[in-house]
C-alpha cells in the first residue's frame, strides 16, 4: 500500500525522516549526502544499482525498534542490510526509502557451552562465530563462501548455505530462536534456546524471507562439537558424466560426506591459475569429497569412498596426506568464483538446483546453451546436494551482453524448475530472480507468498518489490515469454 | 495402497466451504489422544495414500498424505535406509499412523538433537487451502530457498492452514550397527553430564535419562563405536533398538503411569529437581516427560522460568493443546486467515485461533 503514490511528496518525506532518525540516532549514525549513499548503492550483485534514499547505522534494538516505528508512521520503504554479500540483490535500495544498515549490531552476546548454542546480534560475522566457538571445541556449521565477511542476520535472511549442507544443514537447520522487529516497530521473540517452540513454526517463514517479514536483531544458533577429523578426498574423472554418476554411487553406498563438491574444465583452469592449488589441469571435472566425523570412521570412510572413485572411472585419486594439502584443496573451491573473475571482465552466477540424477542432462543442456549464447560457462557445484553454480561470463562494456547473459541464466533456471528442481539454491531470489519465481510458481501461490507477507507487514514497507513477483509482473513476463515463443518444454506442469 | 484422491478431497473441501461447515481432517487417528477438532465434519486421508517417487539415490522420498509410517519405514528399510527424525506412531503397532499426521503433529524422536527434526526433513509439499486450491512448495531438492518456507511452516500446524495431500521427504542411509551404552547418573547431573557428552566428536544419535541411568545411543561403523566405547567406559549392548523404539512410542514402562503426562519442552541442561520416578528425559535434556498432578499455571511457569514451554499431552480431559505465545498471536491468526479464510480446518486445535 503506496499513499499518495500520485504526488511525490518524498522530498517532504525524505525530510521529515531525517529529522526523525536525527532525534533518535547520534549524527553521524544518519547518512544522507550522496558521497555518503555510495557505498550502500548495491549489494553483492553489483549489476543492479539504485542510490538509497537514506542510509542509518543501528547498534541497539530499541533504536531499530524507533526507526522502524517512525519508517511505519512515515511510510516509508525499510531496506534491511547486513554486509551486503548477497548475491541476488536482496539488499538493493530504495529510491525512496531507508537502508537499515545493521552490520554494527557485531556483539556475540553469549557462548552457551552447556546448552550447546550461542546467541549473537545480527551484525556477527558467520566466521567470527566459529572462530570465538573453537577454543571451545564448538563451531556454527553453515559455512557460505562469504563466511569471512557476511553477517548472521543476512544468513537468516538468505537462509545461507555452504559446502556442509548434505550433512549439517542450511541456516534454518541451526537457528533455534530468533528476535524480529516488525515493521510497526514491535520486538517479537520466536523460539529460544528449546529444539522447539510452541504455534506455527515461525522460524521456518523467517529463515529465507529477504527481510521481506521482519528485522532480525537477534539470533540464537546451535553449536556443533568440532569432528575429531576431517579429511578430503580429490577425484579427477576425463568426463564429466563420471564425475556425475561417482556423486550418486557415493551417496548411493550410505556415505553422506561432510562436503562433495564439483568442478569443471574452465573452474579447474581459473582456479588453478589464480592460488595454485595443485589441480590436475588435464581433468573434466574433479570431485572433492570431505569426511568429517570420529577418527576410526573417517579412516574406513576414506577408503571406502577412494574405491568408490576408481570404481566409477577416476583417473586419479589423492588423500590430502596432511592439513596443509587439505586446505589447498578447498582453497582452490574457496576460490573458484574470483578465480573465473579474472579470466572474464564480468560473470554472472547462477543459483538453481536439481535432482542429481538430472545432472548429467542438466550440463549436456547448459553446454548447448552455451554455445547457443556465445558465453562461456565455468560450473561450479555442491554435488552432493544437486546446488549448482553455473558461472556465466561475459562483459558487461559490451552492448547487449548483461541482457544476452540474463537471457541465458534465465533458461538455466527454466531448465532446473523442468527437471524438478528450483530456481534458487541458496543465494535468494532478491531482485534478480523474479521472473523466475514465475517460473515456478503459480499465481495461487504467489497470492499465498503475499498474503504471508502480509500477516506480519500488512502495509508492504519491508523491503518492498523484492523475493515475490507481482502477479501482474508474471503476467507480462508470460506474455512475452509465449510471444517469444521460448517457452521451454510446454508439456511440464509449473509449479 | 496407491490410490489418489486429490480430486475427491478438493471436492469436499469446495463444498464444505459452500456450506460453511468446519472439517475435522483425520489420518490413521493414531493420536486422537490429543485434544480432537470440534467440527462439523470430518475429512478422511487414509484412503489417499502411495508412494509418488522413491529413488534411494536421490535421498528423498514423496508420498500421498495418508500413507502410513509402517510401509514407508517398512519400504525405506529395505534399501537400507530410514527416516532419521524417528517420527513416533503412537498407534500400537496396528500400522494405522499416517505420514499426513506425523508431519501435522510434527512430534520427532530421539534423534532430534543430532539429526534433525521432521521439520528439517521436509523438502515440499502439495496441500489444498481452505478455498479447496491446490498449491504446492518446496520441491524435491534439498536446498531450496524460492519463496517463503511454507512446507515447513505445515510442519506441527497440526492440519489448521491446510490439508496435507503429499509430503516430500529427506531421508538417510541406516547406520551400520547401533549400540547403546548405559551408565547411572542421578538425575540432577544427567543434564549437565549428557551435555558434556554432546559436546564430544562421537557418533551420537540419542541421549535420554529414565529411572537413573543415561542411555547414550550410538550409530556408525563398528570401528567407530568400538573406539567411542573405549573412551567413555560404561556398559555396551547392541540390543537397544527396543528400548529406544519404547521411549518413542511411549510403551516403555516409565509410560504406564497414570497421573496427567505433561511434555515439557526446555534448555537442554535444565536441572529441575523434579520426583525420580515420575520423569523421562530425551532429546539429551531438551525434551522432558513428567507425570504430575500439579496446576497448569505452576507447571508452565516452571517451564517458562527455564527458558521453555509446556503442554499437557496425555491422561486428562479435556487436554488444552499447544498454545502459541501472546505475543505472537495477532501473526497466527493472520497466518490462519491466509490459508483457511472460512475458518474450516481443525478448528479449536490450537489455542488461540478460531
Amino acid at each position: 500500500m503506496q499513499t499518495e503514490s500520485t504526488i511525490n511528496d518524498w522530498p517532504q518525506r525524505r525530510s521529515a525522516l531525517i529529522k526523525g532518525l536525527c532525534a533518535i540516532l547520534p549524527q553521524a549514525a544518519v547518512l544522507s549526502e550522496t558521497e555518503e549513499l555510495r557505498p550502500y548503492e548495491c549489494d553483492a550483485l553489483s549489476a543492479y544499482r539504485k542510490l538509497p534514499g537514506v542510509v542509518c547505522l543501528v547498534e541497539t534494538v530499541q533504536q531499530v525498534q524507533a526507526v522502524l516505528r517512525l519508517c511505519h508512521q512515515l511510510q516509508v520503504p525499510v531496506v534491511p542490510r547486513g554486509a551486503g554479500t548477497g548475491l541476488s540483490g536482496g539488499a538493493l535500495p530504495h529510491e525512496e526509502g531507508l537502508l537499515l544498515g545493521l552490520a554494527k549490531m557485531g556483539q556475540i552476546l553469549e557462548i552457551d557451552m552447556e546448552n550447546l548454542c550461542a546467541v549473537v546480534q545480527p551484525g556477527v560475522r558467520n566466521q567470527a562465530l566459529s572462530e570465538t566457538a573453537r577454543p571451545l571445541g564448538l563451531y556454527y556449521a553453515p559455512d557460505p563462501s562469504s563466511q569471512i565477511a557476511c553477517t548472521i542476520g543476512g544468513n537468516v535472511a538468505e537462509n545461507s548455505g555452504g559446502v556442509h549442507c548434505l550433512k549439517y544443514g542450511l541456516t534454518v537447520h541451526n537457528v533455534i530462536g530468533l528476535k524480529i522487529v516488525t515493521m510497526a516497530g514491535e520486538l517479537l521473540e520466536i523460539g529460544g534456546k528449546t529444539l522447539d517452540a510452541p504455534g506455527y513454526d515461525l522460524l521456518a517463514l523467517m529463515c529465507g524471507s529477504e527481510g521481506l517479514l521482519g528485522v532480525v536483531v537477534e539470533v540464537t544458533v546451535r553449536l556443533l562439537p568440532l569432528p575429531e577429523r576431517a579429511q578430503v578426498v580429490l577425484a579427477a574423472f576425463a568426463d564429466v558424466e563420471k564425475a556425475g554418476t561417482a556423486v550418486g554411487n557415493i551417496i548411493a553406498a550410505g556415505i553422506i560426506p561432510a562436503g562433495l563438491e564439483m568442478m569443471d574444465k574452465l573452474a579447474i583452469q581459473a582456479a588453478e591459475d589464480f592460488v595454485h592449488a595443485n589441480y590436475p589441469t588435464q581433468a573434466a571435472a574433479i570431485l572433492l569429497c570431505e569426511l568429517d566425523g570420529a577418527n576410526a570412521e573417517v579412516s574406513e570412510c576414506i577408503m571406502r569412498v577412494r574405491q568408490i572413485m576408481m570404481d566409477s572411472g577416476a583417473f586419479e585419486v589423492r588423500t590430502a596426506k596432511d592439513e596443509a594439502e587439505r586446505a589447498a584443496f578447498w582453497q582452490g573451491r574457496k576460490a573458484a568464483f574470483p578465480a573465473v573473475g579474472r579470466i572474464a571482465p564480468d560473470y554472472y552466477c547462477m543459483d538453481g538446483t536439481i535432482p542429481r540424477r538430472s545432472l548429467p542432462k542438466v550440463l549436456t543442456h547448459i553446454a548447448e546453451l552455451s554455445e547457443q549464447f556465445g558465453l562461456p560457462v565455468a560450473n561450479v557445484f555442491h554435488a552432493g546436494d544437486g546446488n549448482l553454480h553455473p558461472l556465466i561470463l561475459f562483459d558487461a562494456n559490451r552492448d547487449g551482453e548483461l541482457r544476452k547473459a540474463e537471457a541465458f541464466g534465465l533458461r538455466i533456471l527454466e531448465l532446473c524448475v523442468s527437471v524438478g528442481g528450483t530456481i534458487t539454491g541458496e543465494h535468494g531470489v532478491g531482485v534478480e530472480k523474479l521472473d523466475g519465481m514465475c517460473e515456478q510458481f503459480k499465481p495461487l501461490e504467489l497470492s499465498q507468498f503475499h498474503s504471508v507477507k502480509a500477516a506480519f507487514d500488512p502495509d508492504g514497507l519491508l523491503n518492498p518489490g523484492k523475493a515475490v513477483p507481482t502477479l501482474h509482473r508474471c503476467a507480462e513476463f508470460g506474455a512475452m515469454h509465449v510471444q517469444q515463443g521460448q517457452l521451454s518444454h510446454p508439456e511440464l506442469e509449473r509449479f | 495402497m496407491n490410490q489418489d484422491l486429490s480430486l475427491d478431497l478438493r471436492a469436499y473441501v469446495k463444498e464444505a466451504v459452500a456450506k460453511r461447515q468446519s472439517l475435522t481432517i483425520i489420518g490413521g487417528g493414531s493420536k486422537d489422544f490429543l485434544q480432537a477438532a470440534n467440527a462439523d465434519g470430518l475429512l478422511h486421508l487414509s484412503g489417499h495414500a502411495g508412494v509418488i517417487d522413491y529413488e534411494p539415490g536421490e535421498l528423498f522420498i514423496t508420498v500421498r498424505a495418508g500413507t502410513t509410517l509402517a510401509e514407508i519405514e517398512a519400504m525405506l528399510l529395505r534399501h537400507n535406509q530410514m527416516l532419521a527424525c524417528e517420527p513416533p506412531h503412537f498407534d500400537h503397532g496396528n500400522k494405522t499412523a499416517t505420514l499426513g499426521g506425523a508431519v501435522a503433529c510434527g512430534f520427532s524422536g530421539s534423534r532430534r538433537p543430532f539429526a534433525g527434526s521432521v521439520r528439517d526433513h521436509i523438502l515440499g509439499v502439495r496441500l489444498l487451502n481452505g478455498d479447496g486450491e491446490l498449491l504446492q512448495f518446496g520441491g524435491q531438492v534439498m536446498k531450496n530457498v524460492a519463496g517463503f518456507d511454507v512446507s515447513r511452516l505445515m510442519v506441527g500446524a497440526r492440519g489448521t492452514l491446510g490439508v496435507l495431500l503429499e509430503i516430500s521427504l529427506k531421508v538417510l542411509p541406516k547406520p551400520e550397527l547401533e549400540a547403546t551404552i548405559v551408565f547411572a547418573c542421578p538425575q540432577l547431573d544427567a543434564p549437565r553430564r549428557m551435555s558434556a557428552l554432546a559436546r564430544r566428536s562421537m557418533p551420537l544419535s540419542a541421549l535420554a535419562w529414565v529411572e537413573g541411568h543415561v542411555y547414550m545411543r550410538l550409530e556408525g561403523t563398528q570401528a567407530a563405536i568400538r573406539a567411542t566405547q573405549t573412551q567413555v567406559g560404561g556398559d555396551l549392548t547392541t540390543s537397544s533398538a527396543n528400548f529406544w523404539q519404547s521411549v518413542r512410542e511411549q510403551t516403555h514402562p516409565f509410560f504406564q503411569q497414570h497421573q496427567p503426562l505433561w511434555r515439557l519442552s526446555l534448555p537442554p541442561a535444565s536441572a529441575m529437581a523434579l520426583p525420580e520416578s515420575a520423569v523421562l528425559m530425551d532429546w539429551c535434556g531438551a525434551l522432558r516427560w513428567w507425570y504430575t498432578d500439579k496446576p497448569a499455571a505452576e507447571i508452565e511457569a516452571m517451564a517458562r522460568e527455564q527458558g521453555g514451554y509446556a503442554y499437557l499431552f496425555r491422561n486428562s480431559l479435556p487436554v488444552v493443546g499447544v498454545t502459541p505465545p501472546a505475543g505472537l498471536l495477532a501473526i497466527h491468526q493472520r497466518l490462519k486467515k491466509s490459508f483457511d479464510p472460512h475458518g474450516i480446518f481443525n478448528p479449536g486445535i490450537m489455542g488461540g485461533l478460531a
